[in-house]
């Protein structure tokens, strides 16, 4: 594992790229926690000022900072994608290994509601349980819901990565040698896609993080928690465009430009590293 | 033989998908903690209208009729089949009594519209980037539309629009910022709204096709990438047959198979992306429609949408099965 990282980081540029703006994605995400203002309330500082050695980026009409917003707002989207991701693995590792594995009639059943999940669309899905729920969507609860649906692409994957696993020699051997299903599945599979799985992981981060700005854009979550998607639906709800209040509108929208493009950088190099042939390029190629 | 060992098995997954997507729409509602009915109650009081408790009793009644939450669950959802049976989702509430099949009607070509000319352009173009890509593996041009469409494929629908939209409409005001039409525009097939039509449908259409445009090549390359080193590939070069004969009929032909797959798998996906193009430019098709239906509170609306989305998107995708055979000799010989 680690040496799977320290490879990536020393062969592939985006690799290091990529974890390099992560990394400072996550300090800035904990550095938000010692935030000077409450970032619910309003008009904590004056009002539409342009950036200062004070307020770096200036604030916005509704009296915030909006560096230590932004800030907080990053800590928030990444502590969602984060939730939602979890949940979304443990379903798609566990219902993917075991139908994989199993076949037969519990494969069929498994992979027939994963195809269902797969074509309907989510996106009209989750817009009616927000706009039902709406208001008591909190950072959490909105996690879990966008995790519970996201889960079918990658179960599929994970399948049919076992499928191939399956026919291999040593998982012959260690079902002749008596070895427990599970035991097979933990100990001799599972750590066969782990590189797999992070890949698949990030991906679903970006389409989390996502899809929470695109939520909050309709207005379908807490508007007064910041994440970045909150943060422009404020600062279009003042017309931030139209008035040319760039520095409010732009930096939510360009930190989620950066931060999904470090996080893709991350698993396309993962995911190319999982190709032997294109890792022997890598590591010829330098 | 085709008809049994293809067609009939699709067919049993397109009605699957039916029932499991339809049933999910009536659970979601039921299994959360907040009632519509009551939602609606509270809009009205709080709007500061005063009604009496026997209005608000009979008004409640009411409601639960036209949402269909009167009797025992299974009632329910036995008289929710029975509705949708007949093509009926119900009224709008907001637009009370225009049904709510009437408004997806209005809004449906302007959707479809996007839909299919941005997944067209999309498709053409990056099966055909992908298909170069490989063919011209060293090529300049090449490389730099790899990592654009690389660079452009994670970023979400919503913030690809709204940049475009401040870019191209705001600070460069070249297309229009919202709208399907010019206000106040005369309605007739005639070249000067044809024309603006398509001003306004640029950005949206160009806003989806560049975002899915790194999909289709990425899949290209890394399928045709495969075919390339294939040895009927290999004797063709050999035997010295023009290169752009090779690309079209021996790499691309044998490639292109799974980037129909990848349409039909990628419908569900890409359908929602254009819901939310159309909600950034004020597109009047049905994304905007569910927009309005969220502003305004309408339950029945945001649900008939909903099952209008997986009727259409997994009949779109059981057609695009069934012309499946047709490009692909290995199924339709089995």
């Amino acid at each position: 594992m680690l040496r799977v990282f320290k490879r990536l980081f020393r062969y592939d540029k985006r690799f290091r790229f990529g974890f390099s703006i992560l990394t400072l994605f996550i300090m800035i995400a904990l550095i938000s926690l010692f935030s000077p203002y409450n970032m619910k309330a309003w008009n904590t500082v004056p009002r539409d000022m342009a950036s200062s050695l004070k307020y770096p980026l200036g604030t916005n009409s509704m009296g915030q900072d909006i560096l230590w917003q932004a800030m907080v707002a990053i800590k928030n989207s990444l502590l969602l994608g984060l939730i939602a991701a979890l949940i979304s693995r443990i379903i798609a590792i566990v219902l993917g290994l075991l139908a994989g594995y199993k076949g037969g009639l519990f494969d069929r059943i498994v992979m027939t509601i994963n195809d269902s999940f797969i074509i309907i669309p989510l996106f009209p899905v989750l817009i009616l349980i927000a706009s039902i729920l709406r208001t008591s969507l909190s950072i959490t609860v909105l996690g879990i819901i966008i995790g519970l649906f996201g889960w079918a692409w990658d179960a599929r994957l994970f399948r049919s990565q076992i499928l191939s696993l399956k026919e291999r020699e040593f998982t012959k051997t260690a079902v002749l040698s008596g070895m427990k299903t599970y035991k097979i599945i933990t100990s001799e599979h599972l750590p066969y896609i782990i590189p797999l799985i992070m890949a698949a992981t990030i991906n679903n981060v970006i389409w989390v993080i996502g899809m929470e700005v695109t939520l909050s854009m309709l207005g379908l979550s807490n508007l007064n928690t910041p994440t970045i998607g909150t943060m422009i639906y404020w600062a279009l709800q003042y017309q931030a465009i139209f008035l040319e209040k760039w520095n409010w509108i732009l930096t939510p929208i360009i930190s989620c430009i950066v931060l999904i493009l470090a996080l893709y950088m991350l698993s396309t190099s993962i995911s190319e590293y999982l190709d032997p042939r294109t890792r022997l390029q890598m590591i010829k190629g330098e | 033989m085709v008809f049994k060992k293809y067609i009939i098995p699709r067919f049993i997954q397109y009605i699957t998908v039916l029932f499991i997507g339809i049933t999910l729409v009536f659970i979601i509602p039921r299994l959360l903690p907040s009632d519509p009915v009551e939602h609606q109650l509270n809009r009205m009081t709080a709007q500061g209208q005063y009604l009496d408790p026997a209005a608000v009793e009979e008004m409640r009644e009411t409601l639960q009729e036209l949402y269909g939450l009167k009797g025992g669950l299974f009632q329910q959802y036995i008289n929710y089949w029975k509705r949708l049976f007949i093509g009926n989702l119900g009224p709008s509430f907001t637009q009370f009594p225009t049904p709510v099949v009437e408004l997806i009607k209005i809004s449906l070509p302007w959707t479809l519209g996007l839909l299919l000319v941005s997944l067209m352009l999309s498709w053409v173009i990056g099966t055909m980037l992908g298909g170069i890509k490989v063919s011209f593996p060293n090529s300049i041009l090449a490389k730099i539309m790899e990592v654009l469409a690389m660079g452009m494929r994670p970023i979400p629908y919503y913030i690809m629009a709204l940049v475009l939209l401040i870019i191209f409409a705001f600070i460069f005001p070249v297309f229009p910022m919202a709208g399907g039409y010019s206000m106040g525009a005369k309605v007739g097939f005639n070249l000067r709204f044809i024309l603006d039509l398509f001003r306004h449908a640029f950005l949206p259409i160009m806003s989806m096709v560049v975002l899915e445009i790194g999909g289709w090549f990425l899949q290209m390359r890394n399928v045709a990438s495969n075919v390339v080193e294939e040895d009927y590939v290999v004797y063709a070069e050999a035997s010295g047959l023009p290169k752009l004969k090779i690309i079209f009929r021996y790499i691309m032909r044998n490639a292109i198979i799974p980037q129909i797959t990848g349409l039909a798998l990628n419908l569900g996906f890409i359908f929602g992306g254009a819901l939310i193009t159309e909600i950034v430019f004020s597109y009047p098709g049905i994304g905007t429609l569910l927009y309005s239906a969220i502003l305004a509170g309408d339950y029945n609306l945001i649900l008939g949408i909903n099952i209008f989305s997986i009727v259409g998107v997994s009949t779109a995708m059981l057609i695009i099965d069934l012309i499946y055979p047709l490009l692909d000799p290995r199924v339709r010989y089995q």
